[in-house]
């Protein structure tokens, strides 16, 4: 045990060796009983694993289930296919855009609202994934202009599920995204100076939506997610001392 | 306009659906048998196949026609499931574990670990067993027979850090055997 060669073994019978590589650890396990005994034991955990692993088969009723919602007419698609929260969350979209256009709502507000939708829709809603806010943060690191502090959540009952950078106009902004119990949470994070218009300062619930919102070190913060107005308040909260420290 | 862009993502027309189902469908069973593998439940495993061929339907228009169809489906099966409740629970108890396997001396002599059928079951829990980065690293490598590369693609890792899961899980696969053996 333990040439130069017994390290490269798992790399080797994975066929990830260069082909020079590949061609040098062919020869010697011909005349290094080790290795090759090596070699031996590791290739039948790999064909072991290959055969345990390939175990589960989907139903027929499944495949012709996802079969149909990919050929069928388009409404039939989304009557079929769209989980109500989804649904729902559509049906919010609509709703923010008729009241758009009628004029009442404040844009960045729409803005923002409209990316939490557009997040939860989407299939990849972070970019990095994590719990760990010593990992999320410094993600951020060269991606956006400015930095910001993320509360511990111990003891609390949110969930950091991750973060992405996010738009709004041309201004790159941060936005984490928080889970309580079954509903997800966006912050927003942008500096004042490059936010297209003034954050309107509100607290409230709009159609099925809480918000909060506040300004601090030249940041504006704004809280969404289809939650109480209590979980979004706390999490302000936390926010708001983490920021201080 | 820009507002409904979930709309906008449908795919407009039946090319596109064949398309997407062209490339789709050969995948089924894999991406079925690998959801299986993260949830451990045939329920959440079918919710889970359907979530991620919708999305996956819905999103096509960001794939870019040339790149690695299988990595991009397979991180939206991911992807979906990391977010589900099961899955955040399975990433949420991940530092523990790995701290814990970490301590574990190491002590396999390769030769005393060849696999029969009947030891089938043994590999099967231990591989239940693994933690979800350790567990999904093995089963794209040595199930899907995925290249590294396409493993460092589809978890977003660096092939390094692939390599150094696989080390570790498969490390582990022959501990749990070998411990299991010894105590018979
Ligand atoms: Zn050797």
């Amino acid at each position: 045990m333990g040439d130069s060669f017994s390290m490269k073994i798992e790399t080797y019978l994975d066929g990830e060796l260069s082909a020079q590589e590949m061609q040098a650890m062919d020869a010697h396990l011909r005349g290094c009983a080790s290795c090759s005994a090596d070699a031996m034991a590791q290739l039948h955990m790999k064909r072991a694993v290959k055969l345990t692993g390939t175990r589960y088969s989907p139903s027929p009723e499944l495949r012709a289930k996802v079969q149909r919602g990919i050929t069928q007419e388009k409404p039939v698609f989304w009557q079929r296919w769209l989980s109500v929260p989804v649904f729902a969350l559509l049906l919010i979209g609509l709703g923010l855009y008729v009241s758009q256009t009628a004029g009442s709502r404040n844009r960045i507000y729409s803005e923002l609202t409209d990316l939490h939708v557009a997040t939860l829709a989407s299939a990849n809603p972070v970019d990095v994934i994590s719990t760990d806010r010593h990992t999320v943060k410094p993600w951020f690191q060269g991606k956006i202009p400015f930095t910001f502090n993320l509360p511990e959540l111990n003891g609390s009952d949110f969930t950091l599920i991750g973060g992405r950078v996010a738009y709004l106009g041309q201004s790159p902004g941060a936005q984490l995204i928080y889970q309580i119990r079954k509903h997800q949470i966006s912050v927003f994070i942008f500096q004042d100076k490059n936010l297209p218009g003034k954050l309107q300062l509100t607290s409230g619930k709009q159609l099925s939506f809480s918000t909060e919102s506040w300004n601090s070190n030249g940041l504006s913060y704004f809280v969404i997610g289809d939650t109480s107005g209590d979980d979004i308040r706390r999490l302000g909260e936390l926010l708001k001392s983490a920021a201080q420290s | 306009m820009g507002r409904l862009v979930y709309f906008s993502e449908v795919p407009k027309d039946r090319e596109t659906s064949a398309m997407f189902a062209e490339l789709a469908m050969p995948l089924f069973d894999q991406l079925y048998n690998f959801a299986h593998w993260l949830t451990q439940d045939r329920s959440e495993a079918d919710d889970l196949v359907q979530e991620t061929y919708s999305k996956a339907l819905r999103g096509f228009s960001s794939f870019q026609p040339g790149t690695n169809f299988r990595a991009w489906i397979y991180r939206i099966l991911r992807n979906t499931f990391l977010t589900s409740r099961t899955g955040l629970k399975a990433t949420s108890v991940q530092v523990e574990l790995d701290e814990a396997a970490e301590s574990i001396a190491e002590a396999e002599t390769p030769e005393s670990i060849f696999i029969d059928q009947s030891q089938q079951q043994l590999l099967q829990k231990a591989i239940e067993a693994l933690p979800l980065h350790y567990r999904e690293v093995v089963l794209l490598c040595d199930v899907e027979e995925m290249p590294y590369k396409e493993i460092a693609e589809t978890l977003s890792i660096p092939i390094g850090t692939v390599m150094s899961r696989l080390a570790r899980a498969r490390r582990d696969l022959r501990q749990a055997l070998q411990v299991k053996l010894v105590r018979r």
